[in-house]
């Protein structure tokens, strides 16, 4: 299927290989692989630190500086191609800890904040920005920490809602707080607490309970594959918005 | 430019046709031709790919080679060094695997009374439920009726579905969707409180309850958390991680009575007795069935059909897989990740290398899947990568065109995001395209009540089958996770209280192990498998096991001369 263009480009590609020093040690390998599979290539089998391996679980969280420059960086491996002179390693848990609460009971009175109740800590944050930094979701951490003194829910939950839970936060916050968690708690209270109940929703429920559909379902069930296959063909399509 | 030089006339083609194509529906494929299209192009119906079973349940129907070896596969144990006396655990209800359906199954179980311990093999959460973007289906707008989502989940599966299942499914929607709001899920949701649903590829109604692009995260971090809650207060639900369950136990009188795990990282072994288990290992998409790349989590390999195959419980619709129409298939950093439905949802349109639409972007996944198959592999309308993969475009920028700048922004931040790390602006260019292999269609026989054939065993989400015959919709996954693991934890719970468990054996292996040898099967690999095998070792390893086995797809390609 290569048309003649494709396959020149390819044969000008030389692979070039890269150092990388993993927990120290130094490995040679293709430019352009991620710094999971570049692990994967050294020959590392993976068991912690790799879950969805698409950016969506935070199980990968590393810690990477350059021989030549010491800055820290942070990233997710599965989602971070290696760099020439790469030290890498990575931080597969951290033991942040967590507040124990009912979620019956995180309904906000009037004027209360539920969060500074579960994290009294929060207020001692001193602005480092560390937390934003360290985020591999470019998240604004340190502000919605900021929300959640102020009791701001609803800012928390836009803020934090890319949240993957990956810890590196929490691994970096000098004072020791949570912020993955601090956020989590914020919004479950959102989710069940501080949002309108569909009214759709809830009828439907009270018709399926009643069995408004259970004869019709049942014909259905019953109906021959001739049938079902023209009622199917019949269905009105609703336009997609 | 992000994309190679060579590809960009192609693109400007693209860009070219937009206007027009505000203006043009392309009609969905009439019924019949659809069934002649995946006859011809969809990968289930490769006959060179799928064999006959020679031992088990299934013996005598076919499965896809790689599910095949790992069935007739060989225990991880040996009976005879295992003493089922040395219990670790002992409880009433065992689930394996912590995805959506686990969870939702262990909390279920727990509130039903039940002693619970939860085993899964990565972290908790850990599973193919936090790659869910799109969203989840019921059927609670005016509108809509369980009747039309019970078409529709019936047409999508060639009505080869179970009818009981599906009436299962479509009747508790509603009420999983409140369920997972009252513990904390935050549904997108319109300014009265109504849910902010979409269409999806056919569905007949917007019935797709989404929380951004993030779905599936959101239900599991929630599920997560409630689970870690409610073993931090002391009730009676435990849980273990890193600790997959390699064989099941049964008594004497064939009744499942607890799992043997295994501890990743140790390798020890660990007893734990239960009245009633649970399976919830979800799919398999890291065996890479035909070489596929897939968008599944790491570890997806299938080990619940494998613990459930051992003990005599029959597998339905196992040849059929379901590839997404739309895996990534550049950068090749991204081989094969998932690009959301909800992108065609949204408005964009499958575009050939010409700038041509050729199909509906929302046929169901099987027929849309098949003409981008065919229109790469017969019609050569595909555009080449520099790492010889192949695909078509699929053209985002059209949904800030028809819906307004910022839509892409505000729908799809996880697509943009993972595009962005790789510099390509999903705002302005289009992504490349090819199906990544994505959902096991079929799976472990069950009832409405979550049982499976054999006494004792429950199972839930994608590890069971028949919910959606041979072609699962979208939606109806995250959907099928909280209808039947509720089910399942439930059942299981009520059945703990009343089951009588005989004596503990490992016959059932013994027996299987005589089989394998009698058909002549003892080369096949141990299984479960529990982890793919990518690492790459240039020279022999000297005592070397790895966890699992090594599959016919590498991440890093098939040779280092590929990679740019
Ligand atoms: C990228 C992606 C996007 C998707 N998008 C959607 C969508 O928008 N809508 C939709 O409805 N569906 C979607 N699906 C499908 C849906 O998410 C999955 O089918 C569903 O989440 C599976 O849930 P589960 O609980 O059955 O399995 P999983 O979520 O995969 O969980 C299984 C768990 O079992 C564990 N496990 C496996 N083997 C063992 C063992 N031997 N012992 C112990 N534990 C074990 C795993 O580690 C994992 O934690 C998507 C799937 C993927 C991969
Ligand atoms: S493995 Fe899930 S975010 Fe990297």
């Amino acid at each position: 299927m290569a048309d003649a263009t494709t396959v020149k480009e390819k044969a000008e590609q030389e692979v070039r290989m890269v150092d990388i020093y993993v927990t120290g040690k130094r490995y040679k390998v293709p430019e352009g692989l991620t710094i999971q599979t570049a692990l994967e290539y050294c020959g590392y089998n993976i068991i912690r630190s790799c879950g969805c391996r698409a950016g969506f679980c935070g199980a990968c969280s590393t810690i990477y500086n350059f021989t030549h420059d010491p800055t820290i960086r942070y990233g997710l491996a599965c989602q971070t191609r290696v760099e020439q002179d790469m030290v890498i390693t990575q931080i597969p848990f951290f033991p942040a800890a967590q507040a124990l609460y009912n979620l019956e009971d995180l309904k906000p009175e009037e004027g209360e904040n539920k969060l500074l109740t579960l994290y009294p800590d929060i207020i001692i944050c001193f602005g480092c920005n560390n937390c934003t930094k360290t985020c591999p979701q470019d998240l604004e951490v340190m502000e919605f920490i900021s929300d959640a003194i102020r009791g701001d829910i609803e800012k928390v939950y836009q803020k934090s809602f890319d949240c993957l839970m990956c810890g590196l936060c929490a691994a970096r916050c000098p004072q020791g707080l949570q912020p993955y968690n601090i956020a989590l708690a914020a919004r479950r209270l959102r989710g069940a607490h501080l949002t309108t109940r569909s009214q759709h929703n809830e009828d439907r429920i009270k018709e399926i309970e009643k069995g408004k559909f259970d004869a019709a379902i049942e014909k259905l069930k019953k109906a021959d594959e001739a049938e079902l296959r023209r009622m199917y063909a019949a269905r009105e399509i609703e336009p997609a918005l | 430019m992000p994309y190679p030089a060579y590809m960009e006339e192609s693109i400007h083609k693209v860009a070219a046709t937009r206007p027009s194509r505000l203006e043009e529906t392309f009609s969905r494929i009439p019924q019949a031709e659809r069934e002649d299209l995946v006859n011809e192009f969809h990968p289930d119906y490769k006959k060179e790919y799928l064999r006959e079973l020679k031992i088990g349940p299934n013996k005598g129907s076919l499965a896809p080679d790689e599910i095949a070896d790992l069935l007739e596969g060989n225990s991880r144990i040996d009976p005879d060094e295992v003493n089922l006396d040395d219990v670790d655990y002992d409880v009433d209800v065992l689930v394996i695997g912590c995805g959506g359906a686990g969870g939702a199954a262990a909390l279920l179980a727990e509130e039903n009374g039940a002693r619970v311990l939860l085993a899964t093999k990565l972290r908790l959460g850990d599973a193919n439920t936090v790659g869910a973007q799109a969203g989840t289906q019921a059927a609670d707008r005016p509108n809509d009726s369980p009747l039309l989502h019970y078409l529709d989940v019936m047409g999508g599966g060639h009505f080869t579905n179970d009818p009981d299942l599906v009436e299962a499914l479509v009747k508790d929607a509603p009420d999983a969707i409140r369920w997972l709001e009252s513990l904390g899920v935050n549904w997108d949701k319109e300014p009265d409180g109504s849910y902010h649903e979409l269409s999806g590829g056919g569905t007949c109604r917007r019935r797709m309850h989404s929380c951004r692009d993030y779905t599936g995260l959101e239900e599991m971090r929630v599920i997560r958390d409630e689970i870690r809650q409610r073993h931090m207060h002391g009730r009676t639900l435990d849980f273990v991680e890193f600790q997959p369950a390699i064989e099941l136990i049964l008594d004497d009188k064939g009744q499942v009575a607890g799992a043997i795990l295994m501890n990743l990282e140790t390798r020890e072994m660990t007893i734990v007795r239960a009245k009633a288990v649970v399976i919830a290992t979800g799919g398999m998409g890291r065996i890479h069935i035909q070489g596929f790349p897939t968008t599944n989590h790491y570890g997806a390999t299938a080990d619940g059909l494998v613990l459930a195959y051992r003990v005599g419980c029959p597998l339905i619709h196992i040849d059929t897989m379901q590839y997404h129409p739309t895996g990534a298939a550049f950068p090749v950093q991204i081989l094969g990740l998932l690009i959301t439905e909800k992108v065609r949802t949204l408005g964009a349109q499958v575009i050939n290398r010409d700038g041509d639409q050729f199909v509906h972007p929302l046929e169901a996944r099987d027929t849309e899947a098949s003409a981008i198959i065919r229109e790469c592999k017969q019609r050569g309308k595909g555009i080449t990568t520099p790492t010889e993969e192949i695909g078509v475009w699929l053209d985002s920028p059209m949904i800030d065109i028809i819906r307004g700048e910022g839509t892409i922004a505000r729908e799809l931040p996880a697509m943009v995001r993972q595009f962005a790390r790789f510099d390509i602006d999903i705002t302005k260019v289009p992504m490349l395209v090819y199906p990544t292999l994505h959902y096991q269609n079929g799976g472990i026989m069950i009832k409405a009540d979550a049982s499976a054939p054999v006494p004792g065993l429950f199972a839930a989400g994608e590890c069971e089958g028949g919910v959606h015959g041979r072609n699962r919709l979208i939606g109806n996954s995250t959907l099928d996770l909280f209808v039947f693991g509720r089910r399942a934890g439930k059942s299981a719970a009520k059945w703990a209280k009343e089951v009588k468990l005989g004596k503990f054996t490992l016959d059932h292996v013994r027996k299987w192990q005589r089989e394998i040898k009698e058909a002549g099967l003892e080369s096949r690999p141990v299984s479960p498998m529990l982890l793919p095998n990518y690492a790459k070792h240039e020279k022999p390893v000297p005592g070397f096991q790895p966890l699992g086995e090594a599959t016919a797809y590498t991440p890093f390609g098939d040779a280092t001369s590929r990679w740019i």
